[in-house]
């Protein structure tokens, strides 16, 4: 029976009657490279954590039939909101960058605005495969580098090891500070319009 | 991490979509934003219930999955019944009007940027 028995659902916020359009961006990365602490930084709401069913082949699933024949699993990804304006809500996927996951990714993330890699300069490879992924794909992104203890390497040297192309920002970030990942936000933002206004007018910008 | 009510069986999930195993054609994206357009009426499947009572404002269809803990396929099933049925309406992403890697309207992007900057 439906009851009001789950803390939880007293605890959310809900959204202006007004809001019309949600957007996306996905912040991707490594195991344990500090997505749900980034979102938690920015995010108006508790990070909530839901699933989505994917094949053991690491497709998607339209055909729940495949739940059945236990032919599947279920993938979980942390999410948090942040309300731009009284029409318009931003949601931040954390999603894991692990290869078996992207069929899945590819097909949930449809129509996001951008990605955020995150990188750990102790565990590099771990993001190689999402970045190859994106680049695969279209999907414009920046590269963010969260601050942990360890031996020090100048952004060039990252760029250099994730074998980066000039244009895709990479900047620093400190994952656990509101101000830091916004600054992060803003930087992927920037770049989109950056390439949203080149195309839609090519010979503004050089 | 402990998710109760949150069972793998596959069973339940068949069950709570009344066997139907198809996503139908409205497709629900995760940021779909849902609206009850209806109250909950006695005998009806608690799991629509309950999407009617948290779509009295706008939810997207992610939070009513992490909400319900259900699966998100299953919950874009249990959507398409009250869509169909006129219980809900739907607002879908303007990013999804335009094809996938297409970017974004810049005068979008400018909305993002001005509600980024106020954090």
């Amino acid at each position: 029976m439906d009851s009001a028995s789950s803390d939880r659902r007293t605890e959310r916020t809900p959204l202006g009657r007004s809001a019309e359009n949600g957007l996306k961006i996905v912040i991707t990365g490594g195991f344990g490279v500090g997505k749900t602490t980034l979102v938690r930084a920015v995010s108006d709401i508790r990070p909530l954590n839901t699933e989505e069913i994917m094949t053991r082949a690491g497709e998607g699933v339209d055909d729940i039939s495949a739940v059945r024949d236990k032919t599947s699993t279920t993938v979980a990804f942390d999410f948090g909101r942040i309300t731009l304006n009284e029409r318009t809500v931003l949601y931040l996927f954390g999603a894991p960058g692990q290869e078996r996951f992207w069929f899945l990714w590819e097909r949930l993330f449809i129509g996001t605005l951008g990605a955020v890699v995150l990188v750990d300069t102790r565990r590099l490879a771990d993001s190689w495969y999402a970045i190859d992924r994106l680049e695969q794909h279209g999907t414009p992104f920046i590269v963010a580098r969260n601050r942990f203890e360890g031996p020090a390497h100048t952004l060039e040297q990252v760029r250099e090891a994730l074998d980066l192309p000039g244009h895709v920002p990479l900047v620093d970030c400190d994952a656990r500070s509101r101000s830091s990942c916004k600054a992060v936000l803003l930087t992927l933002v920037k770049y989109l319009y950056g390439i949203a206004a080149a195309q839609q007018n090519p010979e503004a910008t050089p | 991490m402990i998710r109760p009510g949150r069972d793998d069986d596959p069973d339940r999930l068949y069950t709570l979509t009344g066997g139907r195993s198809r996503v139908g054609s409205h497709s629900f994206d995760l940021v779909t934003l849902v609206v009850s357009e209806a109250e909950p009426t006695a005998g009806m499947q608690s799991e629509h219930a309950r999407i009617l009572r948290m779509c009295r404002n706008p939810t997207a269809v992610v939070e009513i999955a992490a909400e319900l803990r259900l699966p998100v396929t299953i919950v874009k099933i249990l959507l398409g019944d009250l869509l169909a049925t006129g219980r809900v309406s739907a607002r879908h992403p303007s990013t999804l009007a335009t094809p996938d890697v297409s970017p974004p309207d810049p005068r979008l992007l400018e909305q993002v940027l001005v509600g980024l900057r106020k954090l």
